[in-house]
This record gives C-alpha cells, structure tokens and sequence, in this order.
C-alpha cells in the first residue's frame, strides 16, 4: 500500500453528526473528542447553534464532527429540533449532510433514547451507538448487556463515561473503522401505513428527487411530522407527494386510523422487545438521590425557599463580583485613554480614538464579567438538573400571561442585565415563547437604571440625605412597574403579535448530576465570545456615532464641554425634540440625556454632569444634585420638579435606552425588526406613561 | 352488584384522568387523545395507550404535573394530563 491511504469516505474528511436526546451527555462526549478545536457558529437563517469540530482518527487522520442539538424526535417541534432532521436528511445547503451518525443515548434511560435512535436507523446510514453513562445506569440497578444490543441491531455499540473520560477511546476506534455496517433494522410498519409509506416514498423518489433510502425515512417522517417546523433551507414538497398525502389522510380519517399513533406506538414496541433481551432491572432501589432532593427542592414550603436563595446567591454574586472586573476594565479602559491622549497630537483624529473607539471598546468589555458570572450560574443551574425544577416550580405564574416556566431564569437574569437574559432565551423552544420573552426581558429593572434612579431620588427629596424607607419605597415601586410591565406585554404579545398554539409544559426532569465545570468553561466562553464578535461591533458603531453627535460641529476655541455639548448636533437633537418631551415635564437639556443614554442607561447621569456643569459622579450625586435643583426653565420655573424627577425615574423604567440590548435582540431575532419594534413599544409606553404621571400630577397640584 | 364476572368487567372499568390520579398512584395509560400535537410529542416521550406511569408529584402550584414513565420523569400540564384516562394498579403511597 502507498502511503497515500484512503480514509473511509474516499479522500475527502469524514463527517459525523453526533445526535442524542438532550441531558445524555453528548456535549461532554463531543468536547472530549475535539478538545479546542471547536468552531461555533450559528446555522444561517435561524437562532440555532452551529457547533463543528475536529478530531483525528486513530491513524491520524482527520475527521469533522458536527455536534447537532439535543432531540427527541425527528419529528420537529422546535427549531432546534427542525435542524437535526433537516441536517441529518441533508436538506440544509449550509451544512454538508454528514457520512455517519453517532448516536448517544443515556444508558440509564434506553427505552426512551432509543426512540430517536429507531428514526435515525431508517436513514440508512451507518450509526455507532455511544451508550453513555454506563455508571448511572449500573447505580439505578440495570445491567446492560452491550454486545447483546450490538447483536440486535448489528452495529457497534461503545459503553461510555464521557463525565469519567472512560469509552472515549473505544469510541475513536469505532469511529475510525473504514468499513462500518449498516443496521438490521427490520422493523414492521403497521399495515394499514405500510402502503401509504410505500406509495410517498415512490413519489419522494420521483418528484421530491430523494435517495431511495432517505425517501422512505422522509415518507415516515412525513406522517408524523404534521406541523412541519418550517427553517430556511427546507424544501416545499412537489404538489404530487402532498397530494397523495392528503388522500391517505382522508382515507385514515374516515376509517379512524391514528396514523401517527400507530407508528409511534410501533417503534416503541419494537424497542420495548430490544430491550427486553438487553436490559435486565436487577433491584428496584426505591427512592434515589434525585427523588430526595426533589422532595425539598419542589416541596410546597422549601421548594420556594431553595428557589429564593439560589436566585438570591445568583444576585449577590452578579453585584458583588462582577463589580470588580467591571471596575477594573472601566479602569483600564481610562488609563488607555489617558494614555493615547497622551501620546498623541490634539485634535479631530485622537478624540474619535480616545472618546469615540476606546470609550466603544469599554462600553462593549464592561458587560462581559456579568455575562460570563451569569452564565456560570446558567450552566450549574442546567448542568446539575436544577434548572428544570426552577421551570417546574415557575410554570404555573408564567401561565398566567401565557408563557412557561422555561422563560423564568431568562426574565430574572434581566433584573441583573437583560444581554445575557436575551442570550439564554435559547432553552425556549418554542419560537413565539421565546421572542415574547425577549421583548419584554428589557422591561426588567436592570442594574444601568440604578445610577438614574439614585440621581433622580436624591434630587427629588428636600434633604440632603435620602430617606431610608423613601428609597426603598420607590425603589420597589420601579421595580413592581418593570415587573408587571414585563408581564402585561407578554400577556399581550401572547394574545395579539405572537398568538399561537396554546403554551405546553412537556419537559423531562432529568436527575440530578454533578456539574461538568469543563462544559461549563466552554459554554461561558462561547457566549462572551459570540457577544463580542457580533453585538460588540454593533455597540462600537453606534458609540461612534454617538461621540459624533456630541462632539460635532466644534464650538469655537476656548468653549467650556457645557458649551460644546450644547451646541453639538446631539444639543440641537436636544431642541429639536423638545416639542415631543416638553408634555411630559422634560426641556430640551434632559432630551440631551435621552440621547447620549441610548448608549445606555448610565450615560444619563454624565451627560447631565456635562450638561449641567458639574462635577458629580454615579457615586457622589450631591454636587450634580445641587446643579440640577438649580437649572430653571427660560421662564424661571424650576426644571427638576420633584413631579419631574418622578417622571424621569418612571421614563428609564419603561424606554428602550440600551443599545447594546438592541444589539444583542437583533442577533438572537436574527433581523432588524425585532429591536425597532422593541424601541416603538417599549418608548412608546414611557412617553404615555410619563405623560399621564406628568400631568395627573399637575392635576393634582404636584 | 354489577362489578367482576369471571374476571372480566361487564361494567365499565375504573378509569381516571391522570391530572386526578393521587400522587404516588401507578397507573396503566388507557385512552390517548389521538389528535393534537402536544399528544403525539408526549407519545414520541414514551406516554401513549399501554404505558405505566406513577404521579410522583405536584409542583407547589398545584401545576404542572410529575410522572415517571419508562424509567424517566416527565411534567405536563393538568390540561393535557386531563385529557389521558388511566387505571391505577398499584398503590405504592397511601
């Protein structure tokens, strides 16, 4: 033989797809083969993760690996599900159909994994079986016998345990066989379908131009499947197929035939036969370990108290530690600066560097330490099981507005910062849930608001001081109307925009298990990663954009920034919006602030600073409240009423004034609508709400 | 009484809506809604006519719903857990 040796699949790499039912531990099992050399993406067209990696055969040669989101069906109800079928059917031009399957299915739980596993079989492709978590399996008193499941289907078969890095070796040897065989995969479709299945797949061949083997899983998929999920990239079916589809459809329903319970129910007896002669149950062991933490964790009085401390532990952390970081990077971040204007001439060109490109960089960096903490949180929480209990206990309140408890975590991470409550949006499956969760997640009080409600408070009350139980008092206030915001719209979207099927609870309880940090690490990773490569560039162009409205045109030499600002196209945007602000008690200096704070919300309280010639900082607000109780309207009316400062307070809870939340919305929406009809909405109602605060108050003699 | 003959029922036999089974209730799944998406996913999940399932709880709420069922835990809501008619076999809870 030459050296030149061919590699399975002529000298092109292998491809492999790795699919599983979600919580069988496909990711560990994925990064333990390819390590670093992952590539993560997104499939065009859809909010869906596009994971690829590279490993090396046993021989040393390389084979791709596609890591495709957890499943139960090939049936698709989500769009993460849509992308497995259409993925493995190779219907997506996007992503090459891959050579070969590994199939990992959780070894304590076969019955139910081998659901998906009997639909892949029907593909005709060769498929290795990874059956992972053997240990768990063995704990919960089943005894899998491998080479009697290897003899049934006449596939290889590898016990692993990938959280225990035993099998994964087994399993590259597997993978790296040249000649791998196909299934015996008899299996007896019900014979009222059997001639329907025959009769699609002679037309999916036909018309459809499918393979003759895919062309019998796409005419059984097709029974199944009546909601297709449709994503870009899959194919309308020629009118013939659908068709002959209709017809059996009416024949079946005339004579009362489940179709697709029939086939359902006839895979499932096929594998309840498998694994009767595979799995033996040695002991029934009674509760376990999962059964006795559930007992606490959703008991009716404990329950809650576990879920308010972990949410609870999750908010200390997110303000305490991500202090640090973001103290140090906005630090960092002024050094630079400092340092650049500095060494460089005065002028045009350093203050876009200095005030436009650095001041963007920082405004990006900063949110990193609560997204990476947060996601720490969120991977614990979904990798020990927890998450699910969190969703389980929640579901019935979000039911209420017609969302499950799935969007809980997503919603509460948003009281922290709405970037990473959007990011994790994507355990939602359904579509319509998920985008209902993030338009209204910015409606959270998120931590930006704080330095606007702190500076409002303070000019608010008489006293130097703010009053305890006041704070308080209007603090819970902000956040009762962000919160019930939250829930009217969601409550309205569900009923209006997104109306669709009635929201389902059907989720698996997985039990619990020690996290996986390494997953983890890789996820949070990701994540900051994905937020910088694609919102950041956004929330840099728009910082830009925003230093250039402020600092443009130059006001003559010798100006004060007071000056400056005033006179710039921001100071004019001021005036000119100041017919529209003026109802709601607001001149056109706060409509300074309410441009320069969509930047974020912070941003409010410098530009006041600078607006109104003062030294103040978001921690020292008493020079800023001096000024700020000193600027009058042209008339001499006192601007900052304390009906003003109330309106203001009541303006930031409800306005859209975030890019970077906009940034983040239009790359998990995947377009531009979302986000502009988020500023509508969400503007919009703090303009009317501010508006009848204002002027009720008036009314009332404030 | 009407009740047991030969070991057959001439009546009709016990059955109840899963949402009203008693927690720690085993039960055998007799009658599956045939339509709707949300009862085929929950039979591709393993739950269909035929299947045993125990209640093992209710969330604090009073909803959704836990059962086990070939081995695993699976939540749905009373209102599809009200449309699956069961008959319970063994007691393991009082």
């Amino acid at each position: 033989m030459s050296a030149e040796t061919r590699s399975p699949v002529g000298s092109r790499t292998p491809i492999y797809a790795f699919v599983g039912n979600p919580n069988c531990g496909k990711s560990t099992l994925f990064n333990a083969l390819t390590g670093l050399k992952q590539k993560v993406g997104n499939y065009p067209g859809v909010t869906v993760e596009k994971k690829i990696g590279e490993t090396y055969s046993q021989h040393g040669h390389p084979i791709k690996i596609i890591d495709l989101p957890g499943a139960y069906s090939l049936a698709a109800r989500s769009p993460d599900e849509a992308v497995l079928r259409d993925v493995l059917l190779g219907r997506r031009e996007d992503t090459p159909q891959p050579d070969r399957i590994v199939c990992i299915l959780d070894a304590s739980n076969l019955e139910r994994n081998l659901y998906l596993v009997h639909q892949i079989l029907d593909l005709g492709r060769p498929v290795i079986l990874a059956l992972n978590m053997m240990d768990l399996a063995a704990k919960a008193g089943l005894e899998i016998r491998v080479a009697r499941l290897e003899k049934e289907l006449g596939i290889p078969v590898i016990p692993c345990e990938a959280a225990n890095g035993k099998g994964i070796v087994e399993l590259r040897l597997a993978m790296s066989r040249s000649d791998l065989p196909l299934a015996k995969h008899a299996w007896e479709i019900p014979p009222p379908i059997a001639p329907a299945v025959s009769e699609l797949a002679a037309s999916l061949q036909e018309n459809d131009g499918k393979a003759p083997l895919s062309a019998r899983a796409e005419a059984l998929l097709l029974l199944t499947d009546q909601d297709t999920v449709r994503v870009t990239g899959s194919q309308p079916l020629h009118p013939r197929t659908s068709e002959i589809f209709r017809n059996w459809q009416k024949r079946w329903e005339g004579e009362g035939t489940d179709w697709a319970g029939a086939l359902v129910s006839s895979r499932y007896d096929a594998i309840g036969k498998i694994c009767s002669r595979v799995v033996e149950r040695k002991t029934n062991l009674g509760p376990n370990v999962s059964d006795r933490i559930d007992q606490v964790v959703t008991h009716p009085v404990w329950g809650w108290v576990s879920l308010a401390g972990i949410m609870a532990l999750l908010f200390v952390s997110i303000f305490t530690l991500a202090e640090y970081p973001m103290n140090f990077i906005d630090g960092r971040i002024a050094a630079l600066g400092d340092w650049v204007k500095a060494a460089m001439l005065p002028g045009d060109f350093r203050d876009l560097i200095t005030d436009g490109a650095i001041a963007g960089v920082g405004g990006v960096l900063v949110f990193l330490p609560q997204i990476l903490i947060l996601f720490l949180f969120i991977g614990l929480l979904e990798s020990t099981g927890y998450m699910a209990r969190a969703a389980f206990i929640m579901d019935r309140m979000m039911s209420r507005v017609g969302l499950n408890g799935k969007s809980f975590i997503p919603l509460l991470s948003s009281y922290a910062c709405a970037i990473p409550g959007i990011m994790a949006t994507r355990t939602i499956e359904d579509h319509k849930d998920r985008l209902t969760t993030i338009l209204v997640a910015p409606l959270m009080s998120c931590s930006a608001r704080l330095p606007v409600y702190l500076l409002m408070m303070a000019a608010l009350v008489p006293g130097e001081r703010v009053p305890l139980l006041t704070k308080v008092g209007i603090m819970l206030l902000m956040y009762a109307l962000g919160t019930f915001g939250a829930f009217g719209f969601a409550w309205l979207f569900k009923r209006t925009l997104l109306k669709g099927e009635p929201p389902l609870m059907i989720m698996e309880l997985p039990p619990y298990r020690l996290p996986r940090l390494r997953d983890i690490g890789f996820h949070m990773v990701e994540r900051a990663w994905m937020f910088l490569k694609n919102a950041g560039t956004v929330i840099l162009a728009i910082s830009i954009v925003l230093w250039f409205l402020s600092a443009y045109p130059r006001a003559p030499d010798g100006a004060t920034p007071t000056q400056q600002l005033a006179q710039s196209f921001a100071g004019r945007a001021g005036h000119a919006l100041e017919p529209v602000i003026k109802p709601i008690g607001f001149d056109w200096q706060i409509g300074i602030g309410l441009i320069t704070s969509f930047a974020a919300r912070e941003v409010f309280v410098s530009t006041m600073g600078v607006v109104f010639n003062s030294e103040g900082s978001s921690e020292n607000t008493l020079p800023l409240r001096q000024s700020l109780l000193k600027a009058s309207w042209p008339d001499g009316r006192p601007l900052f009423t304390p009906l003003v400062c109330f309106t203001l307070m009541i303006f930031y809870v409800f306005a859209m004034q975030c890019m970077s939340t906009l940034a983040v919305v239009k790359r998990e929406t995947n377009s531009w609508r979302w986000p502009a009809f988020q500023i509508a909405y969400m503007t919009g109602t703090a303009w009317v709400v501010s508006f009848v605060v204002y002027q009720g108050g008036h009314l009332l003699g404030f | 009484m009407i009740g047991v003959s030969n070991g057959r029922f001439v009546d009709m036999p016990a059955f109840s809506k899963l949402s009203e089974l008693p927690v720690g209730t085993q039960a055998l799944v007799r009658e599956f809604p045939k339509q709707g998406s949300a009862f085929l996913r929950l039979r591709e999940m393993g739950l269909m006519p035929g299947t045993s399932v125990t209640l093992v709880r209710t969330a604090p709420l009073g909803d959704p719903i836990e059962v086990k069922v070939r081995g695993y835990n699976l939540t749905l809501r009373k209102s599809e857990a009200e449309h699956i008619l069961v008959e319970p076999t063994v007691t393991t809870k009082p």
